[in-house]
Protein backbone atom coordinates (compact mmCIF):
# COMPACT_ATOMS: atom_id res chain seq x y z
CA UNK A 1 0.00 0.00 0.00
CA UNK A 2 1.57 3.29 -1.10
CA UNK A 3 2.40 6.06 1.34
CA UNK A 4 -0.24 8.69 2.11
CA UNK A 5 -0.36 11.93 0.15
CA UNK A 6 0.02 15.25 1.86
CA UNK A 7 -3.02 17.33 0.86
CA UNK A 8 -3.57 20.95 1.83
CA UNK A 9 -6.89 22.56 0.98
CA UNK A 10 -7.52 26.15 1.97
CA UNK A 11 -9.89 28.98 1.11
CA UNK A 12 -8.31 31.67 -1.06
CA UNK A 13 -11.06 34.24 -1.43
CA UNK A 14 -14.04 32.30 -2.72
CA UNK A 15 -11.93 29.54 -4.25
CA UNK A 16 -10.57 26.38 -2.68
CA UNK A 17 -6.83 26.08 -3.31
CA UNK A 18 -5.63 22.50 -3.26
CA UNK A 19 -1.97 21.47 -3.03
CA UNK A 20 -0.97 17.84 -3.12
CA UNK A 21 2.31 16.06 -2.58
CA UNK A 22 2.25 12.40 -3.59
CA UNK A 23 4.70 9.72 -2.66
CA UNK A 24 5.58 7.82 -5.82
CA UNK A 25 8.78 6.75 -7.56
CA UNK A 26 7.56 7.84 -11.02
CA UNK A 27 10.06 5.44 -12.51
CA UNK A 28 10.39 5.98 -16.24
CA UNK A 29 11.47 2.52 -17.26
CA UNK A 30 14.65 3.91 -18.72
CA UNK A 31 16.93 3.76 -15.71
CA UNK A 32 19.29 0.89 -14.94
CA UNK A 33 20.09 -0.29 -11.44
CA UNK A 34 23.52 -1.18 -10.00
CA UNK A 35 23.47 -4.64 -11.58
CA UNK A 36 22.69 -3.18 -15.01
CA UNK A 37 19.07 -4.34 -15.23
CA UNK A 38 16.42 -1.90 -16.39
CA UNK A 39 14.21 -0.66 -13.57
CA UNK A 40 10.66 -1.21 -14.86
CA UNK A 41 8.39 1.75 -15.53
CA UNK A 42 6.21 2.55 -12.55
CA UNK A 43 4.36 5.84 -12.66
CA UNK A 44 1.05 7.44 -11.83
CA UNK A 45 -1.16 7.49 -14.92
CA UNK A 46 -4.34 9.11 -13.72
CA UNK A 47 -5.29 11.52 -10.98
CA UNK A 48 -8.66 12.85 -10.02
CA UNK A 49 -9.94 15.21 -7.39
CA UNK A 50 -13.47 14.94 -6.01
CA UNK A 51 -15.49 17.47 -4.01
CA UNK A 52 -19.05 16.77 -2.84
CA UNK A 53 -19.26 13.82 -5.21
CA UNK A 54 -18.20 15.92 -8.19
CA UNK A 55 -14.92 15.60 -10.05
CA UNK A 56 -13.17 18.95 -9.90
CA UNK A 57 -10.01 17.91 -11.72
CA UNK A 58 -8.85 14.96 -13.76
CA UNK A 59 -5.41 14.35 -15.17
CA UNK A 60 -3.44 11.93 -17.31
CA UNK A 61 0.22 11.68 -16.40
CA UNK A 62 3.27 10.19 -18.07
CA UNK A 63 6.59 9.25 -16.51
CA UNK A 64 7.96 12.75 -17.16
CA UNK A 65 6.11 14.00 -14.11
CA UNK A 66 8.72 14.28 -11.35
CA UNK A 67 9.22 11.76 -8.58
CA UNK A 68 7.14 12.55 -5.49
CA UNK A 69 4.74 14.53 -7.67
CA UNK A 70 3.30 17.89 -6.81
CA UNK A 71 -0.07 19.19 -7.98
CA UNK A 72 -1.83 22.48 -7.33
CA UNK A 73 -5.19 23.64 -8.63
CA UNK A 74 -8.21 25.66 -7.48
CA UNK A 75 -11.96 25.53 -7.89
CA UNK A 76 -15.10 27.45 -6.94
CA UNK A 77 -18.08 26.25 -4.92
CA UNK A 78 -16.31 24.91 -1.86
CA UNK A 79 -16.28 26.14 1.72
CA UNK A 80 -14.54 25.57 5.05
CA UNK A 81 -15.06 22.10 6.39
CA UNK A 82 -15.72 20.51 2.98
CA UNK A 83 -13.89 17.31 2.13
CA UNK A 84 -11.66 16.86 -0.90
CA UNK A 85 -10.54 13.44 -2.11
CA UNK A 86 -7.56 12.87 -4.35
CA UNK A 87 -7.26 9.54 -6.13
CA UNK A 88 -4.31 8.31 -8.14
CA UNK A 89 -3.84 5.12 -10.15
CA UNK A 90 -0.54 3.95 -11.58
CA UNK A 91 0.48 1.80 -14.53
CA UNK A 92 0.66 -1.28 -12.32
CA UNK A 93 -2.90 -0.80 -11.19
CA UNK A 94 -1.91 0.40 -7.71
CA UNK A 95 -4.14 3.11 -6.40
CA UNK A 96 -4.30 5.48 -3.47
CA UNK A 97 -7.10 7.70 -2.17
CA UNK A 98 -6.59 10.37 0.47
CA UNK A 99 -8.90 12.96 1.88
CA UNK A 100 -8.43 16.41 3.35
CA UNK A 101 -10.68 19.01 4.90
CA UNK A 102 -10.80 22.55 3.62
CA UNK A 103 -9.37 24.68 6.42
CA UNK B 1 48.64 22.22 -6.09
CA UNK B 2 45.46 22.70 -4.15
CA UNK B 3 45.07 26.41 -4.93
CA UNK B 4 45.80 25.57 -8.52
CA UNK B 5 43.17 22.87 -8.49
CA UNK B 6 40.58 25.18 -7.03
CA UNK B 7 41.53 27.82 -9.55
CA UNK B 8 41.18 25.27 -12.33
CA UNK B 9 37.74 24.31 -11.10
CA UNK B 10 36.73 27.95 -10.99
CA UNK B 11 38.00 28.57 -14.52
CA UNK B 12 36.15 25.48 -15.70
CA UNK B 13 33.01 26.85 -14.16
CA UNK B 14 33.30 30.33 -15.51
CA UNK B 15 34.60 29.43 -18.94
CA UNK B 16 36.41 31.76 -21.27
CA UNK B 17 35.21 35.32 -21.58
CA UNK B 18 35.62 38.52 -19.66
CA UNK B 19 34.18 41.80 -18.65
CA UNK B 20 30.86 43.33 -17.93
CA UNK B 21 28.78 41.17 -20.25
CA UNK B 22 29.80 38.03 -18.43
CA UNK B 23 29.26 39.66 -15.04
CA UNK B 24 25.75 40.60 -16.12
CA UNK B 25 24.89 37.16 -17.41
CA UNK B 26 26.34 35.72 -14.17
CA UNK B 27 23.90 37.87 -12.26
CA UNK B 28 20.97 36.85 -14.50
CA UNK B 29 21.83 33.20 -14.14
CA UNK B 30 22.06 33.41 -10.39
CA UNK B 31 18.73 35.26 -10.26
CA UNK B 32 17.22 32.55 -12.41
CA UNK B 33 18.52 29.86 -10.10
CA UNK B 34 17.13 31.75 -7.10
CA UNK B 35 13.73 31.76 -8.77
CA UNK B 36 14.00 28.03 -9.33
CA UNK B 37 14.86 27.46 -5.68
CA UNK B 38 11.99 29.63 -4.49
CA UNK B 39 9.50 27.82 -6.70
CA UNK B 40 10.44 24.56 -5.00
CA UNK B 41 10.56 25.84 -1.44
CA UNK B 42 6.86 25.44 -0.66
CA UNK B 43 5.40 21.95 -0.87
CA UNK B 44 8.70 20.30 -0.18
CA UNK B 45 8.70 16.53 -0.72
CA UNK B 46 10.55 16.44 2.61
CA UNK B 47 7.09 16.82 4.16
CA UNK B 48 6.44 13.20 3.18
CA UNK B 49 9.51 12.06 5.15
CA UNK B 50 8.49 14.24 8.07
CA UNK B 51 5.09 12.57 8.18
CA UNK B 52 6.66 9.13 8.07
CA UNK B 53 9.14 10.14 10.75
CA UNK B 54 6.36 11.25 13.07
CA UNK B 55 4.78 7.81 12.68
CA UNK B 56 8.06 6.01 13.28
CA UNK B 57 8.69 8.06 16.41
CA UNK B 58 5.36 7.00 17.90
CA UNK B 59 5.21 3.42 16.63
CA UNK B 60 5.90 0.48 18.93
CA UNK B 61 8.69 -1.42 17.27
CA UNK B 62 11.53 -3.81 17.89
CA UNK B 63 11.98 -6.71 20.31
CA UNK B 64 10.90 -4.48 23.21
CA UNK B 65 7.82 -3.36 21.30
CA UNK B 66 8.48 0.18 22.38
CA UNK B 67 8.17 3.57 20.71
CA UNK B 68 10.83 6.28 20.63
CA UNK B 69 8.58 8.61 22.59
CA UNK B 70 10.88 8.46 25.63
CA UNK B 71 14.04 9.03 23.63
CA UNK B 72 16.07 11.85 25.17
CA UNK B 73 17.49 14.05 22.40
CA UNK B 74 19.18 16.29 24.94
CA UNK B 75 16.30 18.34 26.24
CA UNK B 76 14.66 15.58 28.26
CA UNK B 77 12.89 12.32 27.39
CA UNK B 78 10.50 12.81 24.50
CA UNK B 79 11.26 16.51 24.03
CA UNK B 80 11.66 16.96 20.29
CA UNK B 81 10.95 20.66 19.93
CA UNK B 82 14.18 22.62 19.61
CA UNK B 83 16.36 19.53 20.10
CA UNK B 84 18.06 19.54 16.69
CA UNK B 85 19.33 23.11 17.13
CA UNK B 86 21.34 21.98 20.16
CA UNK B 87 22.83 18.87 18.62
CA UNK B 88 25.42 17.42 18.63
CA UNK B 89 25.90 17.30 22.39
CA UNK B 90 27.33 15.16 25.16
CA UNK B 91 25.08 12.45 26.56
CA UNK B 92 26.00 11.13 30.00
CA UNK B 93 24.12 7.85 29.58
CA UNK B 94 26.42 6.97 26.67
CA UNK B 95 29.40 9.03 27.87
CA UNK B 96 29.74 10.25 24.33
CA UNK B 97 29.06 13.26 22.14
CA UNK B 98 26.31 12.34 19.69
CA UNK B 99 24.67 13.91 16.67
CA UNK B 100 21.00 13.28 15.95
CA UNK B 101 21.44 10.11 13.95
CA UNK B 102 23.81 8.58 16.47
CA UNK B 103 21.38 9.43 19.25
CA UNK B 104 18.47 7.91 17.31
CA UNK B 105 20.54 4.77 16.85
CA UNK B 106 21.22 4.76 20.59
CA UNK B 107 17.49 4.98 21.35
CA UNK B 108 16.60 2.30 18.80
CA UNK B 109 18.97 -0.02 20.61
CA UNK B 110 18.31 1.04 24.20
CA UNK B 111 14.55 1.60 24.06
CA UNK B 112 13.38 -0.62 21.23
CA UNK B 113 15.84 -3.47 21.61
CA UNK B 114 17.16 -3.49 18.06
CA UNK B 115 20.76 -4.54 17.57
CA UNK B 116 22.98 -1.84 16.08
CA UNK B 117 23.40 -4.02 13.00
CA UNK B 118 19.66 -4.34 12.48
CA UNK B 119 19.03 -0.65 13.05
CA UNK B 120 21.73 0.45 10.60
CA UNK B 121 20.87 -2.02 7.87
CA UNK B 122 19.68 0.91 5.76
CA UNK B 123 21.11 4.27 6.78
CA UNK B 124 20.55 6.06 3.45
CA UNK B 125 17.43 5.32 1.48
CA UNK B 126 17.36 4.38 -2.14
CA UNK B 127 14.19 4.19 -4.22
CA UNK B 128 12.13 1.39 -2.82
CA UNK B 129 14.41 0.82 0.13
CA UNK B 130 13.85 3.27 2.96
CA UNK B 131 15.93 4.61 5.79
CA UNK B 132 14.21 5.18 9.11
CA UNK B 133 17.00 7.59 10.01
CA UNK B 134 16.06 9.87 7.15
CA UNK B 135 12.40 9.95 8.07
CA UNK B 136 13.10 10.44 11.78
CA UNK B 137 15.68 13.16 11.02
CA UNK B 138 13.15 15.07 8.93
CA UNK B 139 10.62 14.83 11.75
CA UNK B 140 13.01 15.90 14.49
CA UNK B 141 14.62 18.66 12.42
CA UNK B 142 11.26 20.16 11.50
CA UNK B 143 10.58 20.61 15.21
CA UNK B 144 13.56 22.97 15.39
CA UNK B 145 12.43 25.24 12.56
CA UNK B 146 12.83 28.83 13.64
CA UNK B 147 15.15 28.01 16.54
CA UNK B 148 18.62 29.51 16.71
CA UNK B 149 21.55 27.12 16.46
CA UNK B 150 22.92 26.71 19.95
CA UNK B 151 25.55 24.00 20.15
CA UNK B 152 27.39 24.01 23.45
CA UNK B 153 31.08 23.24 23.94
CA UNK B 154 30.94 23.26 27.73
CA UNK B 155 31.68 19.60 28.27
CA UNK B 156 35.32 18.58 27.71
CA UNK B 157 34.24 15.89 25.27
CA UNK B 158 32.27 18.46 23.29
CA UNK B 159 35.37 20.64 23.09
CA UNK B 160 37.50 17.67 22.08
CA UNK B 161 35.00 16.79 19.36
CA UNK B 162 35.09 20.34 18.00
CA UNK B 163 38.89 20.31 17.85
CA UNK B 164 38.94 16.93 16.14
CA UNK B 165 36.34 18.16 13.67
CA UNK B 166 38.41 21.23 12.94
CA UNK B 167 41.47 19.08 12.40
CA UNK B 168 39.49 16.84 10.00
CA UNK B 169 38.16 19.87 8.15
CA UNK B 170 41.68 20.99 7.26
CA UNK B 171 43.15 17.51 6.86
CA UNK B 172 44.42 16.88 3.34
CA UNK B 173 44.24 13.35 2.11
CA UNK B 174 43.14 10.95 -0.56
CA UNK B 175 44.48 10.76 -4.10
CA UNK B 176 43.46 14.37 -4.84
CA UNK B 177 45.00 15.74 -1.67
CA UNK B 178 41.65 17.32 -0.86
CA UNK B 179 40.53 18.63 2.48
CA UNK B 180 37.03 19.90 3.25
CA UNK B 181 38.77 23.28 3.29
CA UNK B 182 39.84 22.88 -0.33
CA UNK B 183 36.28 23.62 -1.44
CA UNK B 184 34.86 25.12 1.74
CA UNK B 185 37.67 27.14 3.20
CA UNK B 186 37.51 30.24 1.01
CA UNK B 187 34.76 32.68 0.15
CA UNK B 188 33.14 33.32 -3.24
CA UNK B 189 34.09 30.06 -4.85
CA UNK B 190 31.95 27.74 -6.87
CA UNK B 191 31.92 24.54 -8.87
CA UNK B 192 29.99 25.00 -12.08
CA UNK B 193 26.87 26.82 -10.93
CA UNK B 194 27.00 25.60 -7.36
CA UNK B 195 28.10 28.25 -4.88
CA UNK B 196 30.45 26.79 -2.30
CA UNK B 197 29.81 28.05 1.22
CA UNK B 198 32.90 29.03 3.16
CA UNK B 199 32.28 26.96 6.26
CA UNK B 200 34.87 28.91 8.24
CA UNK B 201 32.84 32.09 7.74
CA UNK B 202 30.04 32.55 10.25
CA UNK B 203 27.37 33.77 7.84
CA UNK B 204 28.08 31.10 5.22
CA UNK B 205 28.28 28.41 7.89
CA UNK B 206 24.93 29.45 9.33
CA UNK B 207 23.24 29.46 5.97
CA UNK B 208 24.70 26.10 4.99
CA UNK B 209 24.24 24.11 8.18
CA UNK B 210 20.70 25.29 8.95
CA UNK B 211 19.48 23.96 5.60
CA UNK B 212 20.17 20.30 6.42
CA UNK B 213 18.49 17.80 6.36
CA UNK B 214 17.16 18.51 2.89
CA UNK B 215 15.22 16.89 0.06
CA UNK B 216 17.86 16.54 -2.60
CA UNK B 217 16.19 16.69 -6.00
CA UNK B 218 19.19 15.03 -7.64
CA UNK B 219 18.87 12.15 -5.18
CA UNK B 220 15.08 12.04 -5.10
CA UNK B 221 15.51 11.47 -1.36
CA UNK B 222 15.61 13.31 1.95
CA UNK B 223 19.27 13.49 2.94
CA UNK B 224 20.83 14.16 6.32
CA UNK B 225 24.14 15.50 7.65
CA UNK B 226 25.51 11.96 7.98
CA UNK B 227 24.77 11.50 4.29
CA UNK B 228 26.17 14.91 3.40
CA UNK B 229 29.50 14.17 5.07
CA UNK B 230 29.60 10.64 3.69
CA UNK B 231 29.07 12.02 0.19
CA UNK B 232 31.73 14.71 0.62
CA UNK B 233 34.19 11.98 1.57
CA UNK B 234 33.19 10.10 -1.56
CA UNK B 235 33.73 13.15 -3.73
CA UNK B 236 37.12 13.74 -2.10
CA UNK B 237 38.01 10.10 -2.78
CA UNK B 238 38.49 9.55 0.95
CA UNK B 239 37.77 6.17 2.55
CA UNK B 240 34.09 5.76 3.38
CA UNK B 241 32.96 7.76 6.39
CA UNK B 242 31.35 5.35 8.83
CA UNK B 243 27.82 6.10 9.97
CA UNK B 244 27.70 7.46 13.53
CA UNK B 245 31.50 7.34 13.78
CA UNK B 246 33.45 9.67 16.06
CA UNK B 247 34.82 11.37 12.94
CA UNK B 248 31.39 12.04 11.51
CA UNK B 249 30.21 13.41 14.84
CA UNK B 250 33.33 15.54 15.31
CA UNK B 251 32.93 17.13 11.89
CA UNK B 252 29.27 17.78 12.64
CA UNK B 253 30.15 19.45 15.95
CA UNK B 254 32.63 21.68 14.12
CA UNK B 255 30.10 22.66 11.44
CA UNK B 256 27.14 23.00 13.78
CA UNK B 257 28.95 25.10 16.35
CA UNK B 258 30.29 27.37 13.58
CA UNK B 259 26.64 27.90 12.65
CA UNK B 260 25.60 29.01 16.14
CA UNK B 261 23.21 31.95 16.02
CA UNK B 262 21.87 30.91 12.63
CA UNK B 263 18.12 30.41 12.37
CA UNK B 264 17.31 26.79 11.64
CA UNK B 265 15.13 26.33 8.57
CA UNK B 266 15.39 22.65 7.63
CA UNK B 267 14.08 20.48 6.12
CA UNK B 268 14.69 22.45 2.94
CA UNK B 269 14.79 21.44 -0.73
CA UNK B 270 18.03 21.45 -2.70
CA UNK B 271 19.01 20.56 -6.23
CA UNK C 1 20.33 5.44 -26.88
CA UNK C 2 21.99 8.55 -28.21
CA UNK C 3 24.24 10.71 -26.11
CA UNK C 4 22.78 14.15 -25.84
CA UNK C 5 25.20 16.94 -25.10
CA UNK C 6 24.15 20.51 -25.14
CA UNK C 7 26.35 23.56 -24.94
CA UNK C 8 24.54 26.81 -24.63
CA UNK C 9 26.97 29.28 -26.10
CA UNK C 10 24.59 31.59 -27.83
CA UNK C 11 23.48 33.65 -24.90
CA UNK C 12 25.46 32.78 -21.87
CA UNK C 13 29.08 31.66 -22.02
CA UNK C 14 28.83 30.86 -18.37
CA UNK C 15 26.18 28.24 -18.80
CA UNK C 16 27.50 24.88 -19.70
CA UNK C 17 24.69 22.38 -19.63
CA UNK C 18 26.35 19.13 -20.56
CA UNK C 19 24.27 16.03 -20.10
CA UNK C 20 25.65 12.67 -21.12
CA UNK C 21 23.53 9.62 -21.70
CA UNK C 22 24.00 8.47 -18.12
CA UNK C 23 22.69 11.74 -16.77
CA UNK C 24 19.77 11.67 -19.19
CA UNK C 25 18.90 8.18 -18.08
CA UNK C 26 19.28 9.22 -14.46
CA UNK C 27 16.87 12.09 -15.07
CA UNK C 28 14.64 9.32 -16.31
CA UNK C 29 13.22 9.01 -19.77
CA UNK C 30 11.37 6.11 -21.22
CA UNK C 31 10.84 4.65 -24.63
CA UNK C 32 7.27 3.52 -25.25
CA UNK C 33 6.50 -0.10 -24.69
CA UNK C 34 6.25 -0.21 -20.93
CA UNK C 35 3.10 -1.83 -19.58
CA UNK C 36 0.21 0.62 -19.42
CA UNK C 37 -3.16 0.35 -17.76
CA UNK C 38 -6.42 0.77 -19.61
CA UNK C 39 -8.85 3.63 -19.08
CA UNK C 40 -8.76 7.28 -20.06
CA UNK C 41 -5.01 7.22 -20.57
CA UNK C 42 -4.22 8.28 -24.11
CA UNK C 43 -1.48 5.86 -25.09
CA UNK C 44 -0.86 7.51 -28.45
CA UNK C 45 -0.57 10.94 -26.91
CA UNK C 46 2.04 9.73 -24.43
CA UNK C 47 3.98 7.96 -27.18
CA UNK C 48 4.03 11.06 -29.38
CA UNK C 49 7.33 12.71 -30.13
CA UNK C 50 6.16 16.15 -31.20
CA UNK C 51 3.58 18.80 -30.41
CA UNK C 52 1.76 18.11 -33.68
CA UNK C 53 1.51 14.40 -32.93
CA UNK C 54 0.09 15.14 -29.47
CA UNK C 55 -2.49 17.50 -30.98
CA UNK C 56 -3.51 14.77 -33.43
CA UNK C 57 -3.72 12.21 -30.67
CA UNK C 58 -6.31 14.43 -29.00
CA UNK C 59 -8.30 14.84 -32.17
CA UNK C 60 -6.98 18.13 -33.46
CA UNK C 61 -5.16 19.20 -36.59
CA UNK C 62 -2.91 21.97 -35.39
CA UNK C 63 -2.40 24.30 -32.45
CA UNK C 64 -2.55 28.03 -32.97
CA UNK C 65 0.19 29.98 -31.22
CA UNK C 66 -1.10 32.17 -28.44
CA UNK C 67 0.27 34.43 -25.75
CA UNK C 68 -2.89 34.28 -23.65
CA UNK C 69 -1.13 32.18 -21.05
CA UNK C 70 0.81 33.06 -17.96
CA UNK C 71 3.64 30.88 -16.76
CA UNK C 72 3.43 31.76 -13.07
CA UNK C 73 6.46 30.69 -11.11
CA UNK C 74 7.87 28.53 -13.93
CA UNK C 75 11.60 29.28 -13.82
CA UNK C 76 13.72 30.00 -16.89
CA UNK C 77 16.58 27.94 -15.59
CA UNK C 78 16.49 24.78 -13.49
CA UNK C 79 19.35 23.64 -11.29
CA UNK C 80 18.31 20.08 -11.83
CA UNK C 81 16.18 18.80 -14.67
CA UNK C 82 14.65 16.02 -12.58
CA UNK C 83 12.32 18.46 -10.85
CA UNK C 84 11.25 21.56 -12.74
CA UNK C 85 8.19 23.44 -11.47
CA UNK C 86 5.77 24.40 -14.24
CA UNK C 87 2.73 26.62 -13.65
CA UNK C 88 0.30 27.40 -16.41
CA UNK C 89 -2.77 29.63 -16.33
CA UNK C 90 -4.86 29.91 -19.46
CA UNK C 91 -6.63 33.18 -20.17
CA UNK C 92 -8.39 31.70 -23.20
CA UNK C 93 -12.15 31.53 -22.77
CA UNK C 94 -13.72 28.08 -22.30
CA UNK C 95 -10.45 26.32 -21.66
CA UNK C 96 -11.18 22.65 -21.18
CA UNK C 97 -7.70 21.23 -20.76
CA UNK C 98 -4.06 22.17 -20.40
CA UNK C 99 -1.30 19.79 -21.46
CA UNK C 100 2.37 20.28 -20.68
CA UNK C 101 4.86 19.16 -23.32
CA UNK C 102 8.64 19.10 -23.19
CA UNK C 103 9.93 19.40 -26.72
CA UNK C 104 13.24 17.64 -26.26
CA UNK C 105 12.07 14.83 -24.01
CA UNK C 106 11.95 11.38 -25.66
CA UNK C 107 8.16 11.62 -25.55
CA UNK C 108 6.84 15.15 -25.64
CA UNK C 109 3.74 14.89 -23.46
CA UNK C 110 4.36 15.07 -19.73
CA UNK C 111 0.88 15.61 -18.34
CA UNK C 112 -2.61 16.70 -19.28
CA UNK C 113 -5.19 18.27 -16.98
CA UNK C 114 -8.93 18.60 -17.58
CA UNK C 115 -10.98 21.29 -15.87
CA UNK C 116 -14.69 20.76 -15.30
CA UNK C 117 -17.01 23.73 -14.96
CA UNK C 118 -16.15 25.65 -11.81
CA UNK C 119 -12.46 24.75 -11.76
CA UNK C 120 -10.00 27.45 -12.78
CA UNK C 121 -7.93 26.69 -15.90
CA UNK C 122 -4.71 26.88 -13.97
CA UNK C 123 -2.39 24.17 -12.74
CA UNK C 124 1.05 23.74 -11.16
CA UNK C 125 3.13 20.61 -11.19
CA UNK C 126 6.74 19.48 -11.48
CA UNK C 127 8.20 17.76 -14.51
CA UNK C 128 11.42 16.14 -15.70
CA UNK C 129 13.27 18.05 -18.38
CA UNK C 130 16.24 16.13 -19.74
CA UNK C 131 18.03 19.01 -21.39
CA UNK C 132 17.38 22.69 -22.05
CA UNK C 133 14.20 22.69 -24.08
CA UNK C 134 11.08 24.49 -25.14
CA UNK C 135 8.14 23.80 -22.88
CA UNK C 136 4.73 23.97 -24.56
CA UNK C 137 1.43 24.66 -22.85
CA UNK C 138 -1.21 23.12 -25.10
CA UNK C 139 -4.73 24.39 -24.51
CA UNK C 140 -7.91 22.79 -25.76
CA UNK C 141 -11.12 24.77 -25.61
CA UNK C 142 -14.62 23.38 -25.28
CA UNK C 143 -15.28 23.91 -28.98
CA UNK C 144 -12.35 21.64 -29.86
CA UNK C 145 -9.78 24.28 -30.83
CA UNK C 146 -6.13 23.96 -29.86
CA UNK C 147 -3.73 26.73 -28.82
CA UNK C 148 -0.11 26.60 -27.77
CA UNK C 149 2.25 28.87 -25.84
CA UNK C 150 5.94 28.15 -25.65
CA UNK C 151 8.68 29.04 -23.29
CA UNK C 152 12.30 27.93 -23.01
CA UNK C 153 13.61 26.36 -19.84
CA UNK C 154 17.33 25.85 -19.46
CA UNK C 155 18.61 22.92 -17.48
CA UNK C 156 21.97 22.91 -15.76
CA UNK C 157 23.99 20.62 -13.59
CA UNK C 158 25.46 21.90 -10.39
CA UNK C 159 28.35 20.99 -8.19
CA UNK C 160 30.36 17.83 -8.59
CA UNK C 161 27.44 16.17 -10.35
CA UNK C 162 26.39 14.46 -7.13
Amino acid sequence: MADPMRIRASMQGDKVLVRVLMSHEMETGQRKDESGSVVPAHFIQSVSAVHNGKTVLSAEWGPAVSKNPFLQFQFAGGKLGDKIQIIWTDNKGDTRTDEATVS
Amino acid sequence: MRKGLVAALVVLALGAGSGHARAQSDADTLKGIEKYREALADDNPADLWEARGAELWAARRGPKSSSLAQCDLGKGPGVVKGAYAELPRYFADADRVMDLETRLLHCMVALQGFSAAEATRRTFGNGGSRSDFEALSAFVAAQSKGAKMNVSLEHPKERAAYLLGEQMFFYRGGPHDFACATCHGESNKRIRLQDLPNLTDAKDAQRAYTAWPAYRVSQGELRTMQWRLNDCFRQQRFPQLKFASDTSIALTVFLAHNANGGVFSAPTVKR
Amino acid sequence: METIVEFDRERRDLLKAALGAAALAAAGFMRPGAAVAQGAWNKNAFASKTLDEVVKAYGGARAEPTSEISWGSTPEIAENGAVVPVSVTSRIANTESIAILIEKNPNALAARFQFPEGTDPTVSTRVKIGQSSNVHALIKTKDGKFYVATREVKVTLGGCGG
